[in-house]
């Protein structure tokens, strides 16, 4: 079923979405995280720090700052921060590309919150194939476990040509093999896995063999960027959502004859660009996705 | 009974390879259109030539040169792509069964520029 957010459960009071799907079911992954703490994460993304363009986003070199200073500002802190790529605007000049992810480093070590997991995006690893996001950040997938969440970091962007690669799919596959059928699965991409509209690049390669992979496991969401816009969709029963960037809104896809970012709207600073905050939810057996704009506002 | 001399028969045969080869080599296909050969280069970050107009129904070869580093061709709305390496001749052959214009795009990421690295194919009736 293909999730409309229309179809969303609201927190009363709260504004924030539930997802009655993907994350699980409500009694398998009740069974499944028994015992287990609640947590809150922030997922943030497409923060191209080095893009210039006055027309689009005058505010290039404050935006990342003011989310940072948003995120801290946060009444509950995440107990982790997730980036999820596109750290930086691509560059052709290799001491460029380090210049700016050396910023970038610099400027989120004023995130109070200092569990910060990144991953890469084309604009980050495209051009060198990771090579200079390997030196600052180390490896380009990963998984790491929270509080009885497994959490599965995949690279669709190191490979010019937008796929995971045998070798990575057959990582996945070994480290899906050490886990449960009713396990608590979270996925960050940077890339879309599916084919979500494939005239603007707007997908994996080989994106449908890790969904395969994936497949057998009841409960799993993905969570990626890319797109710089709010998406929702179904894969059979995971659950895929794209977040807001922090520098550029893209258009929606197919809406326009030619994909290119959204002019800044001097009525509307701002508008949308976002980061989002990610509760786990173990009574309501749900993740629930709370939305927010660049000064902390809840949307 | 007239006898064949072995020496013209070897002629023949070679006559009709060569010929058949000849007619493979430029794009004949017997009983069918001869295929259309479009060249198209591609360097950071455009095609040339970027707007392609080809007709429905005929057979088209599109090939690609790159004239730097690795780019790609994608053209979803007529089902066909192709990695465009230096050095080496990429081809593309179809029969386009639809008219209407088309856009395509390099689906390997090329740097600052890649992201406009789009052209059309326009099928005529």
């Amino acid at each position: 079923m293909k999730i409309d957010r229309r179809d969303f459960l609201k927190l009363a009071g709260i504004g924030t979405a539930i997802f009655s799907s993907g994350l699980g079911k409500l009694g398998s992954y009740a069974n499944a995280a028994s015992g287990k703490d609640d947590f809150f994460f922030v997922q943030l993304s497409d923060t191209h720090w080095g893009f210039s363009n006055p027309a689009v986003n005058p505010d290039s070199a404050g935006t990342l700052k003011k989310v940072v200073a948003s995120v801290n500002s946060l009444a509950k802190q995440p107990d982790f921060i997730m980036f999820t790529g596109d750290l930086t605007h691509v560059t052709d000049d290799d001491d460029e590309r380090r210049k700016r992810l050396a910023q970038f480093r610099d400027i989120i070590s004023e995130l109070k919150v200092k569990n910060i997991r990144l991953m890469p995006g084309e604009h980050d690893a495209g051009v060198d194939e990771g090579a200079a996001f390997k030196e600052f950040f180390g490896k380009t997938h990963y998984t790491f476990d929270h509080k009885g969440v497994h959490f599965i970091v995949l690279d669709n962007v190191s490979d010019p040509a937008s796929t995971l690669g045998e070798d990575q799919l057959q990582w996945l596959s070994a480290d899906l093999k050490k886990l449960g059928k009713e396990s608590r699965i979270v996925v960050f991409t940077h890339r879309p896995l599916f084919d979500l509209y494939t005239d603007w690049d707007w997908y994996t390669r080989d994106g449908a063999k890790a969904i395969k992979l994936l497949k057998p496991y009841s409960n799993v969401t993905v969570l990626y960027g890319h797109i710089h816009q709010i998406h929702d969709h179904n894969t059979g029963n995971i659950a895929h959502h794209a977040a807001k960037g922090l520098m550029y809104p893209l258009p929606a896809p197919g809406s326009v004859p030619k994909k290119a970012p959204v002019p800044w709207d001097a009525n509307q600073p701002y508008k949308g660009l976002g980061f989002r905050g990610v509760d786990v939810r173990v009574k309501q057996a749900a993740l629930a996705i709370a939305e927010f704009g660049v000064k902390g506002e809840k949307i | 009974m007239k006898s064949v001399r072995p020496w013209s028969m070897v002629l023949s045969i070679s006559i009709l390879v060569s010929v058949t080869g000849a007619f493979l080599m430029s794009g004949y296909t017997f009983g069918e259109e001869k295929e259309q050969v479009i060249q198209i280069t591609a360097k950071r970050f455009e095609y040339s030539p970027k707007d392609i107009v080809v007709k429905k129904g005929a057979p088209v070869v599109l090939e690609f040169t790159s004239l730097d580093r690795l780019h790609g061709f994608n053209c979803p709305g007529l089902g066909i792509r192709a990695d465009i390496r230096p050095g080496k001749v990429a081809r593309v052959r179809f029969v386009p069964q639809k008219a209407g214009i088309f856009p395509f795009h390099c689906d390997n990421f090329c740097g600052t520029g890649h992201e406009g690295m789009t052209g059309t194919i326009t099928v005529t009736e």
